[in-house]
């Protein structure tokens, strides 16, 4: 065990003091932080105050449109003619100008600018108007805006699951985006550190060192070693990540004064928002009743996901995540170290790979394509038992709830699932490590399983 | 007392035997050259005793005891193909390696500072190992092979790629370490380059020993009985007891190989001359352990 453990440690030293790890753990978060801050960053620095003129002829819009936090109207008075004169005089952004009109006929209003006038001014002006000229029409009406308020129907179906557990509340969009996430973090760590095994067994071949550590260890202490100190090393690579990006979006979002770390209410507005395609500055422009008339929504909302979160079997769902992830990894990582020690270097590995990618391809498709829309069906099951494809498959699965039998025979089957690959790669590891410039194929391979070494 | 007994050791691979019937045994204590050509199996048994692989029939004892995995950390291991981790420093190399033979970490770290102070590396200490020429990996190589202050320890082809001054300091350094009680295992197709280093031999060829023992004994069970003499004069034998093999003459030089023949002895030889010409040098032809290997190879091959 000794030995093991030196040979974890060294396989996790090296590749965590190289400089290719270090770049990839910082700049990794950095990106991220880059992508979540950026398009916020644009749209707050694209908003510099702007100062527009306005030229109401109709009267309507006295004393109405209010300034905002970087949106002015200056009122003017005169003709047209005179209003553009003394608008190219300042350097104030546009000119306003809204002829005689009716609300209920509000045409010709016309924006003059320096330049070209920006989208986004154009849109923030259309809004200012259309909301007086509504607010003008509610009055005409009779009618106001709690009114219509009420009026309005907002229905969220709320999706129970009648199953032996009992009713247990269920939020489909929530439930496969836990398990899809889960199957991907999987599906990338499985073939990253899978071929940093491979490539790992091909270094020490091609550097004959082999054959000096063997004499001092077995070699499936060598293999072994090997996987695991890679494990460790992508799992270090995840939390740093993990860390990384939520010190980087904080620092980011901190440097730029956009709130960071928004309350899950601020977080669920501006994913609504984006939603629904209306700029951040937009909310700003609601009334202070409608603003509260929507938190109550958000709130609402808000309590849906978190019960939905809160009703997902989470410690059931991080449990099967590390099982599968572990399990998973250790199927596969040991079939790489077993190609990696059966070729003399990495243009030969092809022809090996290509058994090993495909049932990790397909459980990944699967995923999205089969199990996400029938988690019960036939395809799902045998995927998520089948011990190849169970740690990809069943991940998804899990958060919709899958019976113990099924969860008890898939563990069980990917637990020897991997006692066997790991005793496969063995054999062919020993033999493999050992043998050079001689071309490799399958039924060299298999006759090397019954070697007496 | 033999450090280790191989006791019929046969190894099969799928269309070949690397090794049938092998036995014999190396002393403590000396410089045992492991001979034959290419292909012969040597590198097969050295494998077998590194425990690397396991031999299908046979047993090697080890010390008197049976070989077992706790053997492996008084064994030292210099491959033919020699190779280390390109990207690791010199220091952390050594020091890995070290305890992978189960040495303590303070225990490395003491031998690895003698070491790099007599074989004059310290400076490199901290490059890495592709940083190095090639004959300093050979070194660092080496260090890495008998860190561990190994009972036994085993080279196979010790000398390729060491450049002639290099190769010397390391000659030097084996016979240090025999002198301070280690055996040491040759193994080389290049016979005549550890032909003087050797107190034992066994030659294999095409996967069976082919002889062993002291490379006195050997020599002598092998020796014509032939001499060299060089001298001044007329040189002209015709006593029955002598046979000339060769002789030249060049200037009032001669030089001639003289076999002795009806139980003469050397000295016999000698008086004989003596009053005939005056003898500048007197030499007995031993063959060398190549003749030898190809004398017995001819041998088994005809019988």
């Amino acid at each position: 065990m000794h030995k093991i453990w030196l040979i974890i440690q060294r396989e996790y030293l090296t590749r965590v003091r190289k400089k290719s790890f270090i770049i990839m753990t910082l700049l990794t978060p950095l990106l991220l932080a880059t992508f979540m801050i950026l398009p916020g960053l644009l749209i707050t620095m694209s908003g510099e105050e702007e100062t527009v003129m306005v030229l109401d002829e109709s009267g309507l819009f006295e004393g109405k449109l209010e300034d905002k936090k970087d949106l002015r109207f200056v009122p003017l008075s005169g003709s047209l003619e005179q209003a553009k004169t003394v608008y190219q005089e300042t350097d104030n952004t546009a000119l306003l100008y809204i002829p005689k009109i009716s609300i209920d006929d509000p045409k010709g209003i016309t924006v003059y600018g320096k330049k070209n006038t920006s989208l986004q001014t154009q849109i923030r002006l259309e809004e200012a108007l259309e909301k007086e000229i509504e607010n003008q029409r509610f009055l005409a009406s009779g009618l106001n805006r709690e009114t219509l308020k009420k009026v309005e129907a907002n229905i969220k179906l709320n999706t129970i699951n009648l199953s032996d557990e009992g009713e247990k509340d269920n939020n489909a969009i929530i439930t496969s985006a836990a398990g899809v996430v889960a199957a991907i973090i999987i599906y990338f760590f499985i073939f990253l550190y899978g071929v940093q095994i491979m490539r790992g067994v091909i270094e020490e071949k091609t550097n004959r060192i082999v054959e000096v550590i063997i004499s001092s260890v077995k070699p499936f202490q060598l293999m072994m070693g090997k996987i695991i100190g890679i494990a460790a090393v992508g799992l270090t690579q995840f939390l740093l990540w993990i860390i990384l990006s939520f010190v980087a979006v904080t620092a980011v979002s901190a440097a730029f004064g956009i709130d960071a770390a928004p309350s899950p209410m601020e977080q669920y507005q501006a994913g609504r928002v984006a939603a629904e395609g209306e700029s951040i500055e937009n909310l700003e422009q609601e009334t202070p009743e409608e603003a509260a008339a929507n938190s109550d929504e958000f709130a609402n909302t808000i309590q849906d996901v978190t019960e939905s979160f809160a009703n997902l079997p989470l410690l059931l769902i991080l449990g099967c995540f590390l099982f599968y992830f572990l399990g998973g990894y250790l199927l596969y990582g040991s079939l790489f170290g077993a190609i990696g020690a059966a070729v003399d270097n990495e243009t030969d590995t092809q022809q090996f790979m290509m058994p090993i990618t495909i049932p990790l391809v397909i459980s990944f498709i699967m995923s999205y394509s089969v199990v996400l829309k029938n988690p019960d069906g036939a395809v799902a099951f045998w995927m998520s038992i089948i011990p190849f494809t169970s740690p990809i498959v069943m991940m998804v699965r899990v958060p919709f709830g899958v019976p113990a039998w099924e969860l008890a025979l898939s563990m069980a089957l990917l637990v020897l699932g991997f006692i066997f690959t790991t005793w496969i790669a063995a054999r062919i590891y020993r033999v493999g490590i050992l043998m050079y410039g001689k071309k490799i194929n399958y039924k060299e391979l298999s006759k090397w399983l019954f070697y007496r070494v | 007392m033999s450090i280790l007994k191989i006791d019929s050791v046969s190894k099969r691979y799928a269309n070949h035997t690397a090794l049938d019937n092998v036995s014999f045994s190396i002393p403590a204590g000396c410089i045992f050259g492991l001979l034959g050509p290419n292909g012969a199996g040597k590198t097969s048994l050295i494998r077998i005793i590194t425990q690397i692989t396991g031999a299908d029939e046979g047993e090697i004892y080890f010390r008197g005891e049976r070989l077992k995995p706790d053997h492996i950390k008084d064994m030292g291991y210099l491959p033919e193909e020699r190779g280390l981790y390109k990207k690791m420093k010199v220091g952390e190399q050594l020091l890995y390696l070290a305890q992978l033979k189960g040495l303590s970490k303070t225990d490395a770290t003491a031998r690895i500072k003698g070491w790099i102070d007599r074989l004059e590396i310290r400076e490199w200490l901290d490059k890495n190992i592709e940083d190095l020429s090639k004959g300093m990996q050979q070194k660092v190589q080496f260090i890495a092979t008998v860190l561990h202050e190994p009972a036994l320890i085993i080279l196979d082809e010790p000398f390729s790629g060491f450049d002639p001054i290099n190769a010397n300091l390391i000659k030097d350094e084996i016979l240090r370490l025999r002198d301070n009680g280690a055996t040491i295992i040759f193994s080389t197709h290049r016979m005549e380059s550890v032909e003087e280093l050797c107190d034992n031999i066994a030659l294999i060829n095409r996967s069976k020993k082919v002889l062993d023992g002291p490379v006195r004994e050997i020599k002598d069970a092998y020796k014509t009985d032939t001499f060299q003499v060089i001298g001044n004069g007329h040189l002209l034998i015709t006593s029955p007891d002598f046979e000339v093999l060769e002789q030249h003459e060049n200037h009032g030089v001669f030089r001639a190989n003289v076999k002795l023949l009806n139980g003469t002895k050397p000295n016999d030889l000698l008086r004989y001359l003596i009053e005939r010409v005056e003898i500048h040098s007197f030499v007995e032809l031993v063959p060398s352990i190549n003749d030898i290997f190809i004398r017995k190879v001819k041998e088994t091959h005809h019988a």
